[in-house]
């Protein structure tokens, strides 16, 4: 394709290093998951570490687990799963041209990752009020506190990292709910919104995880 | 256009079952089943996982499969580091 034909088929939205918009919106795909592939390399660092402590102090990890609020952990899972559901729905309303169903089905996915970082909110501050924050001063009656530290070392790391992904993706669901208000996005044009998506659900699947590596090892559940 | 645009129903398909499993995931939690309590857990939180990538994350219906193939090394490649740590403090005792 000559450099004159190129301007003449330029699409809106299309930029101008792409010859089609599919193979634009491929690209974009394939990035965001290379983006995606050092995530998980880097919650993988931490379940690693997770792995080899579970194995090496596996009472201490069953003593740590009895601390977890089972509910809030278990309701947090069903708002997360909620929450990537909106998360679909919104992607789809962007590729069908539904603007009217994009913006509230944003504003929900927004408003079900605050309900969970609010409850997480809730659960921190009572490890906090119990001194399960490792540190001078962590306190653990149990047999193995200095092991039972390293499960809340983990924990606090973990969810927080988790915590800290939640808020960026807060924040990216409101950049792209203003946008699709504007009107930007197209059936043509909706990477940053397939995008925003793909992030969405990866932090989905990493709770996922650590709702039964965290909440559910020890089968004796805090009421 | 080319994309694959999911049914509705679909979504909602996999919303129903990402929350079967987590009710079954919760209530096996409460047997003990010694060692096999986290290869259960892990198994279910793998199909959880596995039905967000395929449908809610389009995976399944990737036109491009460079995608795929990305995708797939880099989960062999965090296999690799998570194998290669336990042959290594699985194989040890720690004091």
């Amino acid at each position: 394709m000559s450099d004159s034909e190129a301007v003449l088929t330029h699409a809106p939205g299309l930029q101008e290093h792409f010859a089609t918009m599919e193979q634009q919106r491929d690209a974009s795909t394939m990035g965001m998951w290379v983006f995606l592939i050092t995530e998980i390399m880097f919650f993988g660092g931490m379940f690693t570490a997770y792995m080899v402590y579970r194995h090496a102090y596996p009472a201490a990890w069953a003593a740590g687990s009895e601390h977890m609020d089972f509910w809030w952990g278990t309701i947090n899972t069903v708002v997360l799963i909620c929450s990537s559901l909106s998360m679909a729905m919104a992607v789809r309303a962007a590729q069908t041209g539904a603007r009217k169903a994009l913006v509230p089905l944003l504003i929900l996915t927004m408003a079900l990752g605050c309900a969970f970082l609010g409850i997480k909110a809730v659960e921190y501050h009572g490890h906090w009020i119990e001194h399960q924050f490792p540190g001078p001063d962590f306190r653990f009656a149990g047999p193995d506190p200095r092991h039972v530290q390293i499960f809340f070392s983990l924990y606090w790391a973990m969810t927080g990292f988790h915590a800290l992904h939640m808020v960026i993706g807060v924040g990216l669901v409101a950049f792209i709910a203003f946008w699709g208000w504007k009107g930007r996005y197209t059936p043509e044009y909706y990477n940053p919104v397939e995008n925003v998506g793909l992030y969405w659900h990866f932090v989905d699947i990493v709770w996922i995880y650590l709702y039964p590596l965290l909440y559910l090892i020890s089968h004796k559940h805090v009421m | 256009m080319s994309e694959h645009i999911v049914p509705k129903r679909t979504y909602i398909g996999i919303w129903a079952s990402l929350m079967c499993l987590t009710v079954v995931t919760a209530l096996v939690s409460w047997v003990d089943l010694g060692q096999w309590s986290a290869v259960v857990a892990l198994a279910i939180a793998t199909c959880k996982a596995l039905l967000v990538v395929l449908f809610f994350m389009h995976v399944k219906y990737l036109s491009q499969k460079m995608t795929i193939l990305v995708i797939v090394a880099g989960l062999f490649w965090l296999g690799l580091l998570m194998a290669l740590s336990m042959a290594d403090y699985g194989t040890r005792v720690l004091q």
